[in-house]
């Protein structure tokens, strides 16, 4: 079996794309690949992450450009063949741009940029993403953006909620899920969701800030950790474990 | 001034007044021409022999500065000065200013300030890998001041945050000398092997000449002249096209584009073409080579249709850059910037004859020898000492107790917390922000050389430096390094931003003269090098010149990031010690300012032998372990020190204060060269042993424990609560 090929999409405006790939191969010695926006395949890999920054300069809306890049019609099929993708911040919101992922984010409450930590509350330990947490666990990790504001009818917050598709939460330093604790106004504190299927989640924290001791938290590392062992972990439950 | 030789002359003493020229100056132009330049010339000259480009009154005191020292790889002179921080590492860094665009356009000038300093970094082939910002308005009580600052605080967020750059540090200082001109300087830290260091020297004739990044427009024209202009009521409107629009997005794809063709190794020389544009980075590319270059206008890529050649070539558009790149690899280079969605084309070629032939099309509309434009000539003004300076800002209600003035200065908006400004910037992005800002300096470990780490600082103090200029001066390049040290850091080099009002007037020019001398003073004593700057004067309003304001970045090695220390106090039982010189004053403090609403008299002098030798001990004393923490004295004085040291850490302290009879003294006086430290018990007979033995004063002061910082001194008791003090200094 060999090692989980992770892809982490550059597009013009990323910012966090090499942050990215500290964490997975100088942290973790994962198998991580850039891939460039005018690509048209991800065949091979078995993880697709789209990195923060300000993709396109986020003209137009945050996150609106790359959702019709090139690349994005090979993150949808990959999607769509149950390959994992993540989008953390400004890869989150594409993912909501580009209608892998239900909602859409507004302004920050504070109509301001905001660069600060956060507690996050674990809601499901059941996902790819996820497994190497606790459910319930409560991580410290970073947000940066100035558009973090989740929003989604009703409609569709009630069903993300049925459906268990919250999977990170703010939350104030007692673990409650209050306005105290939520940094951009988002509702029902959404910090990440997850698509019905489980398998394209969107997270505004960035778990690779917060991945080495030395930067004051390492409670991003299970994020990256999860997701490989997860990737293996599959890849022997299939017979053969070819791909 | 009017001559008459201006009988015969092309142009008019408007004209020449228009292009930023005296009269004496334009004569010099024709006589070094041995013709008449012609209008378009005329121009050039007016940019390139702008004080901002061409350092005309400032240049001889500038020699006064030590510019060489251990790891210096690359002193003044480039975009940027870089300094070796571990074996085949540099770090390159510079400040600059962009005062009078932020005057006019807060936002966009302070968003251009940050995206000009990256690209002087990237000249030099480094990563911008930190941005700190030393900025002052006039006080926030007014609507105006605090318009400026809002604006300006969200260009540095709109440009620093997308180019995926931390911003990691800085200052922020209210004073109303600063309400009509505030002051925005911006340095850039970045990193480079030291086998890669790139110049800006043109080389090679019949080498392409390559424009690259972003189109040119007609924003920005003239921007290096009018930055060299005082400020009037008229300025707002009339200037606003001197103002040039910042895309950071652009920005972000043009470090990475140049990166990567500086990796190609066929790059001969790089410049950004940030203050005269095309102009600068032509003739001075040529001037340093020896070489001349052709070039065609006709060729520059450009936003809109109907530019004039004068336009094209004094156009500051941001997000460009020249390149002179080996015979036939252009297409490689030109190839790699249009991958990233930016303009790139052969504008010209390096010529043997070291003349500047530029051509619109067919038709030749400009022919210099490249060094009449970049050896402007300098100029010496009397200087005369300024007497009697002081101000009474306003007569507050005295404080009920010292208590209750410890709050007053501590909620201060020059001292209290300036969390809700850095929140607004990323200051994690990169993953090397090991002490984020709010603290003494920002310590980035670098991942290219493990465990090392770099600390940065940026200090100033215009209040200082008005009452006494070689205090100013010494006391901000004093403060920057000082602040490193308290990371445990060992200062290695530094850059400076000189805030002055107009040269010609001879008090400002004794100030001028006289800060430069303090910081060279200072920088020799301690052997940290000033590898480059940045000088801005004319910051002059209808009420007044600034307070003069020399600002100094330093930065620090620390060859284990795991021996970083913070202000913050760490644990209950551990001991507070003062160490270094005890000379502190009232004279200029924030106590004199905010309390007694005086600014007056004469701040301590720092004593750089013994300053140096302070700075030299901190990272020894970190480096083995004999430090819990560390904070250097300043604004508000020791009782404001150990405040912040409580609120940081969330300890109280309970502390004496002895050698003075005057309380208000004991808690607020201000002196350069004291850091409050702790240390645990069992480690107390050792530091103390080891301050001696290197010449450093050292005392107790008292003991970390509880949740109430209580102070005895001289007469007075003082007693407040943790909470109390967070509340104040929070605001």
């Amino acid at each position: 079996m060999s090692a989980p090929r992770v892809a982490v999409v550059i597009f013009p405006g990323s910012n966090c794309d090499r942050d990215v790939l500290h964490v997975l191969r100088g942290v973790l010695g994962a198998d991580a690949h850039t891939v460039w926006h005018e690509e048209r395949s991800l065949a091979g890999f078995d993880a697709v992450i789209l990195p923060g920054g300000f993709s396109y300069g986020d003209y137009l809306r945050a996150g609106a450009i790359a959702a019709t890049s090139p690349i994005l019609a090979a993150v949808r099929a990959a999607a769509s063949a149950g390959v994992l993708v993540a989008g953390i911040c400004n890869g989150f919101q594409i993912l909501l741009e580009a209608g892998l992922l239900p909602g859409a984010m507004l302004p920050n409450r504070d109509a301001t940029f905001v660069c600060d930590w956060t507690r996050i509350r674990v809601e499901r330990d059941d996902l790819p993403f996820t497994c190497a947490y606790g459910r319930g666990q409560i991580a410290r990790m970073p947000v940066a953006h100035g558009e973090g504001n989740y929003y989604a009818d009703a409609d569709t917050l009630s069903r993300l909620e049925a459906n268990r598709q919250v999977v990170f939460r703010y939350v104030d330093d007692d673990g409650a899920a209050t306005a105290h604790g939520n940094p951009n106004g988002a509702l029902h504190n959404i910090a990440g969701i997850v698509d019905e299927r489980g398998n394209v989640l969107g997270m505004m924290p960035h778990p690779e800030r917060c991945s080495e001791a030395l930067l004051g938290s390492c409670d991003g590392r299970a994020f990256f950790e999860g997701l490989l062992a997860s990737i293996a972990k599959r890849a022997h439950s299939v017979a053969g474990g070819g791909r | 001034m009017r001559t008459d030789a201006a009988v015969d002359a092309a142009f008019s003493l408007a004209d020449v007044r228009a292009a930023g020229l005296r009269w004496t100056e334009y004569l010099e132009i024709r006589g070094r021409l041995g013709r008449e330049p012609n209008r378009v010339e005329l121009a050039m000259f007016g940019v390139m022999w702008s004080e901002h480009c061409a350092y005309k009154h400032s240049r001889r005191y500038l020699k006064l500065l030590p510019t060489q020292g251990d790891g210096v790889l690359q002193g003044p002179g480039e975009n940027a000065g870089v300094v070796e921080v571990a074996p085949g590492i540099g770090v390159a860094l510079k400040v600059e200013s962009h005062n009078h665009p932020s005057a006019i356009d807060p936002f966009h000038g302070a968003a251009t300030g940050v995206g000009g300093i990256l690209r002087d970094v990237l000249s030099m082939g480094a990563r911008p890998i930190a941005i700190l910002d030393s900025l002052r308005f006039g006080s926030p009580a007014h609507a105006a001041s605090r318009r400026l600052r809002d604006g300006v605080v969200s260009g540095i967020a709109h440009y620093g945050n997308a180019i995926g750059v931390p911003t990691v540090g800085g200052e922020l200082v209210y004073e109303d000398r600063y309400a009509e001109n505030p002051l925005v300087n911006a340095a850039c830290i970045g990193i480079v092997r030291a086998d890669r260091l790139a110049r800006s020297a043109a080389a090679g004739p019949g080498n392409p000449v390559l424009y690259a990044g972003a189109r040119t427009g007609r924003d920005g024209i003239g921007g290096a002249a009018f930055a060299s202009d005082e400020l009037d009521v008229a300025s707002v409107d009339r200037d606003r096209s001197a103002v040039q629009i910042g895309d950071p997005f652009a920005g972000k794809s043009l470090i990475e584009a140049t990166l990567a063709a500086l990796d190609t190794g066929v790059v001969v020389a790089i410049q950004d073409m940030g203050a005269a544009g095309l102009t600068c980075a032509t003739s001075e590319m040529s001037s340093k080579g020896g070489v001349g270059m052709r070039i065609d206008l006709a060729r520059v890529p450009r936003r809109e249709a109907g530019m004039t050649a004068g336009e094209l070539l004094l156009s500051e558009s941001q997000e460009r850059m020249l390149l002179i790149v080996r015979q036939g690899e252009a297409d490689t280079v030109a190839a790699i910037y249009r991958r990233w969605g930016l303009q790139a084309e052969v504008i010209g070629e390096v010529t043997a004859e070291p003349a500047l032939r530029i051509y619109d099309g067919g038709t030749l509309v400009v022919d210099l020898p490249p060094e009449s434009l970049t050896e402007a000539p300098a100029y010496q003004v009397p200087e005369e000492e300024p007497k009697g300076r002081a101000l009474i800002v306003e007569a507050p209600e005295s404080p009920r107790s010292v208590a209750e003035a410890l709050l007053r200065v501590l909620g201060a908006p020059t001292v209290a917390s300036k969390r809700a400004v850095f929140r607004q910037y990323d200051h994690m992005v990169q993953l090397n922000t090991v002490v984020a800002p709010g603290a003494d300096a920002a310590v980035l470990r670098l991942k290219e050389a493990p465990p090392v780490a770099i600390a940065v600082a940026i200090d100033g103090n215009g209040r200082t430096t008005w009452l006494d200029a070689w205090a100013g001066g010494a006391g901000a390049a004093s403060e920057a390094a000082l602040n490193v040290a308290c990371t445990g850091a060992r200062p290695v080099a530094a850059t400076d931003g000189l805030n002055f009002g107009s040269p010609e007037k001879p008090e400002t020019a004794w100030d001028l003269h006289n800060a430069i001398a303090g910081i060279a003073d200072a920088c020799r004593a301690m052997r940290v090098p000033i590898v480059g700057g940045n000088v801005s004067l004319y910051n002059e309003s209808p009420v007044g010149s600034i307070f003069p304001t020399p600002m100094v970045a330093v930065i620090g090695v620390l060859s284990d990031v795991s021996c970083a220390l913070t202000s913050a106090f760490r644990d209950d039982g551990d001991l507070i010690v003062l160490i270094g010189e005890e000379a502190a004053s009232l004279d200029g403090s924030e106590y004199d300012k905010i309390v007694r609403g005086r600014v007056a008299g004469k701040p301590v002098r720092v004593d750089v032998a013994a300053h140096a030798r302070l700075v030299a001990l901190l990272p020894a004393l970190a480096a083995d372990g004999l430090l819990q923490s560390a904070h250097d004295v300043s604004g508000g004085g020791l009782a404001v020190a150990l405040a912040e040291c409580c609120i940081a850490g969330h300890f109280g302290a309970r502390c004496r204060i002895s050698g003075s009879s005057d309380p208000e003294l004991a808690l607020f006086g201000e002196g350069p060269s004291r850091v409050v430290a702790t240390v645990t018990r069992s480690r107390l007979a050792a530091l103390v042993a080891r301050c001696r033995s290197a010449g450093v004063p050292v005392a107790e002061l008292g003991v970390v424990e509880g949740d109430a910082l209580a102070i005895r001194a001289a007469s007075a008791d003082l007693v407040v609560g943790l909470d109390q003090l967070r509340t104040a200094w929070e605001g």
